[in-house]
C-alpha cells in the first residue's frame, strides 16, 4: 500500500462527505444512522492506522510512507511520517471513536455534528502527516472551522462569545505564521518540509528601528511560527481562550481539543520552531522556560480557585502543557522524549477527566463543584476511574503522568536548575487541585436530593473509559512502547540542533574575527 | 482599416447588439420581452467570452496602439463578460418578480461590457477615457433603475455625482500627463516616463490613480460604494461588486505598467498605501454594519485592498496573483449575491443579517454553501478564498513589502469577525421566525456552483492559474 497515509487521513471526510449527501431527515433512525457512520469510520480508520504503526520503522530517522503529487503554485501534496509525528496520528485515531462513542446522547442536530468531527478528524490527522508547509498550514487552520461550529452550536450558554473568543484568538496567530511561512517560501524556494530542515536560514543579526535581532531572521521566523503554536499550547499568558472554549465547548469538543488540537502546538514546535530555526530557539529558550514554569505555577493556583469541573481540568490542561513546553526547548533527549510522551499521556488523561465530567454533567447538567458530593455511594465504578485518572494527573508512578513530568523535569534541570525547580512545585498543586476536586466530588456524605437517584455508569460509557485506562496503566509501567517508537528520530532531532549551533556558532566567531 | 476592426470585432458585435435590440425594443415599447433579453444578452456575452478566450492568441494592436487585444486584456474580458452574465440571469427572477426588470436592464449591462472591454484593451487615453465613461454611464442609469425607490434614485444620483468627480480628476490627470509628455499614446508616455520622470508626469499619475481608485473603490476613495450597494436593487448590486471591478482593476494595471512602467517604484508606494488602507477600513467598518448589502461593500473594499496588494509588488507575479485574487473574488461574490438574492419574508426582499436567524434549520443546503463562500471570503484554508490570499501574500514579500504582508494578515483577522457573524446568525441561533429563501433554481444553481469551486477548485483552481501567469507575462514585459 503505497498511499496508506492518504487512506487514513481522508476516510473520515468521505465518512462525512456520505454523510452530508446520502443521509436525510432528523428522525431517530437517521440520528442512529449517522452515529454509527461516524463510529464505523472512525474506527475504521483506527484499524488502517495500526497498519501504519506496524509497518513503521523506528530506527529510520526519515520520513516514511511518503507519497507526493503536484499541486498550485509550484507546491506540493506531500505526506509522511516520522517517529514524532506518527505517534499523534495514532493518538488522533485512538481518541476519535472514542469522542464520537462519548457523544452517542447528542440529540440535536446529529448528522451536523458527526459531519463536524469527521471532517475535523481529517484535518488533525492531516496536521500530522502534512510535509509541504502550505498543506500543513490549509490542515492547522482549517481545524478552525469545525472547531468553531462545534462549540458555537452544541456548546454551552456562552458559546457564542467562546466560539468568536476561540477562532479570533487563534486564526490571529497563525496568521503571522503564515507570512512567515511565504518568507520561508521566499528564501528557501520551497516549501518541502524535508528540504526546509536542511535549508540553513540566515541568523545574522540585523536591526530594524534601532532594536537589535540577535539571530536575524531566524529569530523574526521563530517569532512568527511561536506566535502561532504558543496560542494553539496554550502558553501562558496567551491561553486564555481555553478555559473558555473547553467549559462551553460538548463534551466530544472538550475531549478533541485538550486531547489532540492542543498537541498541534507541541508537534509545530518540535517539527518547525526547534529544527529549522535553531539559532532562534537558542535566542528565545530562556524566555520560554520561564514562561513555561510560569505558567506550570500559576495555572494551577488558578485552577485551585475554580468552581467549574471543566474549568479546572482545563486550568490544569495549560500546566501540563507547560511541562511540554518546558521539555522541547530543554533540547536534550529526556526532555524532548519527556515532553512528547508528556503531549501522549496527557491526550489520554485530559481526554478521560473531560469524559468523566461529562458522565456527570449528562446527568445532572451541571459542572458547578458544589453541586455534587458523595458520588462514591451510589457510583463506585464512577468513583474508581475517577480516582485513577486524578492519580494519573497528579503525576503518580505507574500512571503515564508520571513519566512524562519527571523526563521533562529531568530534561530542564540539565539547563536550567532554577526553572526546574519552580516547575516541580506545579506537581504540589496539581495533587493539591485534582485531589480536593476529588475530595469534593466523589466522597463524603450523599445529601444532596438531586443526587440522590443518580445512576452508575452505563456499558457504554464503560467501554469509552476501559482503553484510556488501559493505555494509561500500560504507559505508565511500559514507558518503552513510547520512547522506543520517538527516541531515534529524536536523536537525529538534537543531533541536527546542535551541529546547527555549533555551525552558527563557528560562523558568528568567523564574522567576529574577520571585522 | 479591416485589421483593426477586427481585433474589436467582438466590442462591435456587443455594440451592434444593444443598439439593435434598443431600437427594436423601443418601438415595440413593452417591458415584457425584458426576461428574454436578459437571456439572450447573457447568452451573448457567454458566446463572446468563450469566443474571445478560444480564438485570441499573441499581441495584436489597433488604431495605431489605442486599443490592445493581448492576454491581459483577454483574462479581464473572459472573466469580466462571465461574471456580467451570470449576474444577469441570477437577478432577473428577482427582478420580473418585483415588476422592475426593464428591456434598458440587460441591453445597459452590456454596454458598461462594452466599456469594460474598452478599459481593459486600453493603450491611449482617449481610448481609457471613453471605456471608464460608457461604462461608469450605464451604471448610473442602472443603479437608480428603481425609480419610485428613493433609496434607489438617491444612489444612483448620488453614484453619479461622485463619479464624476472621479471623472474630473481622471481627466485632469490625462491632461497633466499629455502636456508634460505631448502624448496620449501609453507607450509614447512610456518613453517619456523613463529613469527620472518629470514631476508634472507624477502628479497627473498620482490623479489617475485617484480617479481609478475611485472605480475600484479602495481607500480613501470608497465613500460611495456603502451607500449605492445598498441602494441600488440587489442584482444591480451583484452586478456592481463583480464585473466593474475586474475591469477597474485590469485598467489600473493597464495604465501602471504599459504608461508607467518604467517608474515602477513611484507608483508602487502609493498603491501599497492605498491597499493598506482598505484591507483595514474594509474590515473594520464592516464590523458594525447590519444590512448584508453594505456588509458586502465594506467587505468588497477590503477585497480590492488585497489585490491592489498584489500590483503593490510591482512584479509580474503580483500581477499574476491579482489576477487569481479577483477571479475567485468574483466567483465567491457570485455566490454570495445568489444566497442574498434569495433572502426574502412573504415576497419582500431582506437584507438585515439578523433575519438570517436559525436559517440552517430551514435551509441546510443553502447555509451550508453560504457558510462555505463566507469562510472562504474570510480567507480561512482549506478554501479557496485562502489561496487568493496566500498568492497575493507571497507577491508583496516577494516584492519587498513585508510590512504590507504582515498588515493584510492582521486585517483578515478583523475582517473574519463579520463574514463569522453571519454564520453565527445562521447557525448558533436560537428561536425567532426564519426566512424563506426564493425557489429559484438559477440562484441555487450559482450558489451551489460556487461553493462546490470554493471546495473543488483547491484541486487544481481549474487552469486559472496559468492563464493568469500568461496574462500577467503578456502585461508585464
Amino acid at each position: 500500500m503505497d498511499n496508506l497515509l492518504s487512506i487514513t487521513t481522508f476516510i473520515p471526510a468521505i465518512a462525512a462527505a456520505i454523510l452530508a449527501i446520502f443521509l436525510r431527515g432528523e428522525d431517530e433512525a437517521a440520528q442512529r444512522n449517522a452515529k454509527w457512520v461516524a463510529l464505523i469510520a472512525t474506527t475504521l480508520t483506527f484499524l488502517v492506522s495500526l497498519f501504519i504503526l506496524f509497518d513503521f520503522d523506528p530506527s529510520n530517522t526519515g520520513f516514511q510512507f511518503v507519497e507526493e503529487r503536484q499541486w498550485l503554485l509550484g507546491l506540493k501534496y506531500k505526506v509522511g511520517v516520522d517517529g514524532i509525528s506518527v505517534l499523534f496520528v495514532m493518538l488522533t485515531t485512538f481518541m476519535m471513536p472514542l469522542t464520537i462513542l462519548a457523544s452517542w446522547n447528542v440529540t440535536a442536530r446529529v448528522k451536523d455534528y458527526m459531519i463536524a468531527f469527521l471532517v475535523l478528524e481529517t484535518l488533525m490527522l492531516g496536521v500530522f502527516v502534512a510535509l509541504d508547509l502550505i498543506l500543513f498550514y490549509l490542515f492547522f487552520e482549517g481545524g478552525l472551522i469545525p472547531m468553531f461550529l462545534i462549540i458555537g452550536i452544541w456548546g454551552g450558554k456562552e458559546r457564542i462569545y467562546a466560539a468568536f473568543k476561540f477562532f479570533l484568538y487563534t486564526f490571529l496567530g497563525s496568521v503571522l505564521m503564515l507570512v512567515a511561512m511565504v518568507a520561508m517560501f521566499a528564501e528557501a524556494g520551497t516549501t518541502d518540509i524535508p528540504t526546509l530542515l536542511t535549508h540553513e536560514f540566515q541568523f545574522e543579526t540585523f536591526s530594524i528601528l534601532g532594536l537589535h535581532i540577535v539571530g536575524g531572521m531566524q529569530t523574526l521566523m521563530f517569532i512568527a511560527f511561536f506566535a502561532s503554536f504558543a496560542v494553539k499550547m496554550p502558553m501562558w499568558p496567551v491561553h486564555t481562550w481555553l478555559p473558555d472554549a473547553h467549559v462551553q465547548a460538548p463534551t466530544g469538543g472538550s475531549v478533541v481539543l485538550a486531547a489532540i488540537l492542543l498537541k498541534m502546538g507541541g508537534y509545530g514546535f518540535l517539527r518547525f520552531s526547534l529544527p529549522m530555526f535553531p539559532v532562534g530557539a537558542e535566542v528565545m529558550t530562556p524566555l520560554i522556560l520561564w514562561m513555561s514554569a510560569i505558567a506550570i505555577v500559576y495555572t494551577s493556583l488558578v485552577a485551585l480557585a475554580q468552581e467549574d469541573m471543566k474549568k479546572l481540568v482545563a486550568y490544569s490542561s495549560v500546566a501540563h502543557m507547560g511541562y511540554v513546553t518546558m521539555g522541547i526547548f530543554a533540547a536534550n533527549q529526556q526532555g524532548i522524549d519527556g515532553a512528547i510522551f508528556q503531549m501522549v499521556s496527557h491526550g489520554f488523561i485530559s481526554g478521560a477527566l473531560f469524559l468523566i465530567v461529562g458522565v456527570i454533567y449528562d446527568r445532572i447538567h451541571t459542572r458547578e463543584i458544589d453541586a455534587y458530593g458523595g458520588l462514591v455511594n451510589r457510583m463506585p465504578a464512577y468513583a474508581l476511574v475517577f480516582m485513577l485518572f486524578t492519580m494519573a494527573n497528579v503525576g503518580l508512578p505507574g500512571t503515564s503522568g508520571f513519566i512524562g513530568e519527571f523526563l521533562t523535569l529531568m530534561g530542564v534541570f540539565q539547563v536550567n536548575t532554577w526553572v526546574a525547580l519552580v516547575a516541580t512545585t506545579g506537581v504540589i498543586l496539581s495533587a493539591g487541585y485534582a485531589l480536593w476536586l476529588y475530595r469534593r466530588v466523589v466522597l463524603g456524605e450523599l445529601i444532596k436530593e438531586s443526587l440522590k437517584s443518580i445512576t452508575d455508569m452505563s456499558a457504554r460509557e464503560r467501554a469509552v473509559f476501559a482503553p484510556l485506562v488501559v493505555m494509561t496503566l500500560l504507559l505508565g509501567v511500559y514507558p518503552s512502547l513510547v520512547t522506543d517508537i520517538i527516541g531515534p528520530s529524536v536523536e537525529a532531532l538534537i543531533g541536527n540542533y546542535q551541529t546547527a549551533l555549533a555551525e552558527a556558532g563557528a560562523a558568528a566567531d568567523l564574522a567576529g574575527l574577520s571585522q | 482599416m479591416q485589421a483593426d476592426l477586427n481585433v474589436i470585432l467582438p466590442e462591435i458585435v456587443i455594440s451592434v447588439y444593444a443598439m439593435a435590440a434598443l431600437i427594436l425594443t423601443v418601438f415595440s415599447g413593452r417591458d415584457r420581452m425584458a426576461g428574454m433579453l436578459t437571456w439572450l444578452t447573457a447568452a451573448l456575452m457567454t458566446l463572446m467570452a468563450v469566443w474571445i478566450g478560444m480564438t485570441g492568441e499573441g499581441t495584436r494592436t489597433a488604431f495605431g496602439g489605442m486599443f490592445i487585444d493581448d492576454g491581459f486584456a483577454r483574462f479581464g474580458k473572459v472573466t469580466l463578460l462571465l461574471a456580467a452574465a451570470a449576474v444577469m440571469v441570477m437577478g432577473q427572477d428577482y427582478m420580473s418578480r418585483r415588476r422592475i426588470l426593464r428591456f434598458e436592464y440587460p441591453l445597459l449591462i452590456a454596454l458598461a461590457a462594452v466599456g469594460m472591454m474598452m478599459m481593459v484593451s486600453a493603450g491611449d487615453l482617449m481610448s481609457l477615457y471613453m471605456g471608464v465613461e460608457l461604462q461608469s454611464l450605464a451604471l448610473y442609469v442602472i443603479a437608480a433603475m428603481r425609480r419610485d425607490s428613493i433609496k434607489s434614485t438617491e444612489a444612483g444620483l448620488k453614484y453619479f455625482v461622485l463619479g464624476a468627480l472621479s471623472s474630473g480628476l481622471l481627466l485632469y490627470g490625462a491632461s497633466l500627463i499629455y502636456g508634460f509628455a505631448g502624448t496620449t499614446l501609453f507607450s509614447g508616455i512610456l518613453a517619456s516616463a523613463e529613469g527620472q520622470a518629470p514631476v508634472g508626469l507624477l502628479i497627473g499619475l498620482v490623479l489617475m490613480i485617484s480617479g481609478m481608485a475611485f472605480k475600484v473603490s479602495a481607500v480613501p476613495f470608497h465613500m460611495w460604494t456603502p451607500d449605492v450597494y445598498e441602494g441600488a436593487p440587489t442584482p444591480v448590486t451583484a452586478f456592481f461588486i463583480t464585473a466593474p471591478k475586474m475591469a477597474g482593476l485590469g485598467l489600473f494595471a493597464r495604465v501602471v505598467y504599459d504608461a508607467f512602467g518604467g517608474v515602477v517604484g513611484d507608483w508602487t508606494q502609493v498603491v501599497a498605501v492605498l491597499s493598506l488602507l482598505s484591507m483595514f477600513l474594509g474590515a473594520v467598518a464592516g464590523i458594525g454594519q447590519r444590512d448584508i448589502k453594505r456588509l458586502m461593500a465594506y467587505s468588497t473594499i477590503a477585497h480590492m485592498g488585497y489585490a491592489l496588494m498584489g500590483l503593490a509588488s510591482g512584479t509580474v507575479f503580483g500581477v499574476q496573483a491579482m489576477l487569481v485574487y479577483i477571479a475567485i473574488y468574483i466567483t465567491m461574490n457570485v455566490g454570495c449575491f445568489a444566497f442574498i438574492l434569495g433572502m426574502e419574508r412573504d415576497g419582500e426582499p431582506v437584507t438585515d443579517i439578523r433575519s438570517l436567524n436559525l436559517y440552517s434549520r430551514a435551509h441546510p443546503g443553502r447555509a451550508m454553501a453560504m457558510l462555505l463562500l463566507l469562510f472562504s471570503l474570510a480567507g480561512v484554508p482549506p478554501l479557496l478564498g485562502f489561496f487568493g490570499k496566500l498568492y497575493v501574500l507571497r507577491a508583496a514579500y516577494e516584492g519587498g513589502l513585508v510590512w504590507l504582508a504582515v498588515a493584510g494578515v492582521v486585517a483578515s483577522v478583523i475582517g473574519a469577525f463579520y463574514y463569522l457573524r453571519i454564520v453565527y446568525y445562521m447557525y448558533f441561533g436560537e428561536e425567532g421566525e426564519t426566512l424563506q429563501a426564493d425557489r429559484s433554481p438559477v440562484q441555487w444553481g450559482f450558489l451551489m456552483a460556487s461553493a462546490a469551486i470554493m471546495l473543488l477548485g483547491i484541486v487544481n483552481m481549474f487552469g486559472v492559474e496559468g492563464m493568469a501567469q500568461a496574462a500577467a507575462a503578456a502585461l508585464v514585459n
